[in-house]
């Protein structure tokens, strides 16, 4: 008997109820997928089909962005020309300011080598860069990131921080063949390891999906200040030590935040420092050495140099001899004029002694 | 009496397929988030982000309950994940709660004036942006800033027109959604 002659042939579920049903497997599968979900970052070198959709869908973006680029290069144009005089003005007094830093940076840095080499100190090396363009980018308060136009084919890695021309942006979090994904440092889960420059004080920069991550665990009363000048610094190997940031300034809501210098520029350019640890800085040649590599030992002296030095030893002893002749000589006359002087005293005595004492009470004539 | 002949009879009945009224929405909504991400500063802005899927979540229950609707929204949700490198599954949850609310009050909303939709729109928004800040902070460890989730919320609201137009657009394009 086939359904349509059965008696269920006039049964029909209610659209409503076969769309609840729909809803619940659909919400069913979103917390699946939710409870599932492993980024890269948690589980390195686990490959997923986000890489795939990223790498599928920088150019997509690419192609659909254009207008919007072109509308961008439009307002930049009239920005330029209503405030090219106003940006003069700025940049005349800025420059002004900085010649007096950079001949004060040539000093310290001169300074600084000096120092570097007297002490025998082992400095980072550079940290090679690759310059990227941001492809897309996310701005809400459960993500910020962007994708950019570079991946593993140019060296990238997970981990690698992510700078612009002002600042620290973020590091990234995923990358595939030819696209990365950076997680800003104002992103709800970054978290960057800072001190302040003013104090050296240690602080924790949280972001949280605004525009300014937060400082916490700042030790000390007077740790910061506002104005204070954010650098990365280093602790946990993350990142080199010194990178700029921003400055400390009072959020509405009364905690430090940190105004960050990578706003000021733009933000379709970024460049990745391929830098994922300390480990690579470190050498296993430089660590074995002892320490303070500085002082150690001169070389042993080539034949012409040992003859100069026993040449040079040789006069020297010579000489040390000569002196030591003439100042024998000179003990031993000495010696024997005090001897010849003792005699003459004691012959001048005897004959004193010989003579007979002249009378008491008579005249002389 | 006179039947109408019957190539007549299927020109006066209109047919909409889910093609019409869910496929191309969910592209142009999916193509507008693609066009929004874009990284410039216009004289000195960032563009906007509006979470642009609400409002195929608001208006897809009350043009029909539908098998399709929900499953496509799962899709074009997990698309905005993967997009802007959420976890996988935060819109889709935050969406389909949302579709969920419009679906059970639909009796109660539909045929209701622009203004009354406007608030219940807002409404879905909030409750979808509050399941997915709950989401977030126990994810994150941290709660995003409620300054930022404004920020994101306040645009989300205002595309409402796009929904309301596809809300008038297609409810009642179809006999068979009546």
């Amino acid at each position: 008997m086939s359904l349509r002659e059965s008696p269920f042939e006039n049964l029909r579920v209610p659209l409503g109820w076969s769309a609840g049903g729909a809803l619940v497997v659909a919400i069913a599968l979103a917390v699946f997928l939710l409870l599932s979900d492993r980024s890269e970052a948690d589980e390195p070198g686990h490959s997923s089909a986000r890489d795939t959709f990223e790498a599928g869908a920088a150019p997509i973006s690419g192609i659909f962005a254009a207008p919007v680029r072109w509308l961008g290069q439009a307002s930049d144009y009239v920005d330029d020309y209503f405030f090219a005089v106003s940006e003069n003005r700025r940049l005349r007094e800025e420059l002004a300011d900085l010649r007096a830093e950079r001949d004060a940076v040539v000093a310290l840095r001169n300074l600084n080598q000096q120092y570097e080499a007297l002490l025998g100190l082992r400095v980072e090396p550079d940290v090679p860069l690759v310059t990227a363009r941001s492809v897309s980018e996310a701005r809400g308060p459960f993500r910020r990131a962007r994708l950019i136009d570079v991946g593993r084919s140019r060296g990238v890695e997970v981990g690698n921080p992510v700078i612009n021309e002002h600042g620290l942006v973020g590091r990234i979090a995923g990358t595939s063949g030819s696209v990365s994904r950076v997680l800003l440092v104002t992103d709800v889960t970054s978290q960057v390891p800072i001190l302040i420059d003013r104090t050296d004080a240690r602080a924790i920069m949280r972001g949280d999906g605004s525009g300014n991550p937060r400082l916490e665990f700042a030790r000390g009363s007077d740790a910061i200040q506002a104005g204070d000048r954010i650098l990365s610094s280093g602790d946990g190997g993350l990142m080199p030590r010194g990178l700029p940031i921003g400055v400390a300034a009072r959020g509405i809501d009364g905690t430090w935040r940190v105004k960050l210098f990578s706003d000021r520029g733009a933000i379709d350019f970024v460049r990745v420092m391929l830098f994922d640890s300390f480990a690579q800085l470190a050498q296993g040649a430089a660590l074995d050495s002892p320490p303070l590599a500085g002082l150690n030992t001169a070389p042993p002296p080539t034949p012409e140099v040992s003859a100069r030095i026993n040449d040079a030893q040789g006069r020297r002893r010579a000489e040390e001899e000569r002196r030591a002749e003439a100042e024998r000589a000179d003990r031993e006359r000495a010696a024997a004029d005090a001897r010849a002087r003792a005699a003459e005293a004691s012959a001048r005595q005897g004959q004193a002694t010989d003579a007979p004492p002249p009378a008491t009470g008579g005249t002389t004539e | 009496m006179r039947r109408p002949a019957p190539a007549r009879r299927s020109a006066a009945v209109k047919l909409v397929g889910p093609q019409q009224w869910i496929l191309l929405p969910a592209l142009a909504v999916l193509a507008a988030t693609l066009l929004l991400a874009t990284p410039i500063k216009v004289f000195g802005l960032t563009l906007p982000e509006p979470v642009l899927p609400m409002v195929l979540a608001f208006a897809w229950p009350l043009i029909r309950p539908s098998l399709l609707a929900p499953l496509a929204l799962l899709v074009v949700g997990v698309m905005v994940d993967l997009f802007w490198g959420n976890r996988l599954g935060l819109w889709p949850l935050g969406l389909l709660s949302a579709y969920a609310v419009v679906l059970i009050s639909r009796p109660f909303i539909a045929g209701q004036d622009t203004r009354f939709l406007f608030a219940w729109y807002s409404g879905v928004a909030a409750v979808a942006f509050f399941i997915v800040y709950l989401v977030t902070s126990a994810t994150a460890g941290q709660p995003p800033s409620l300054i930022a989730l404004f920020f994101q919320y306040l645009p989300t609201i205002l595309v409402f027109p796009a929904a309301n137009w596809l809300i008038e657009r297609f409810d009642d394009g179809d006999l068979r959604f009546r």
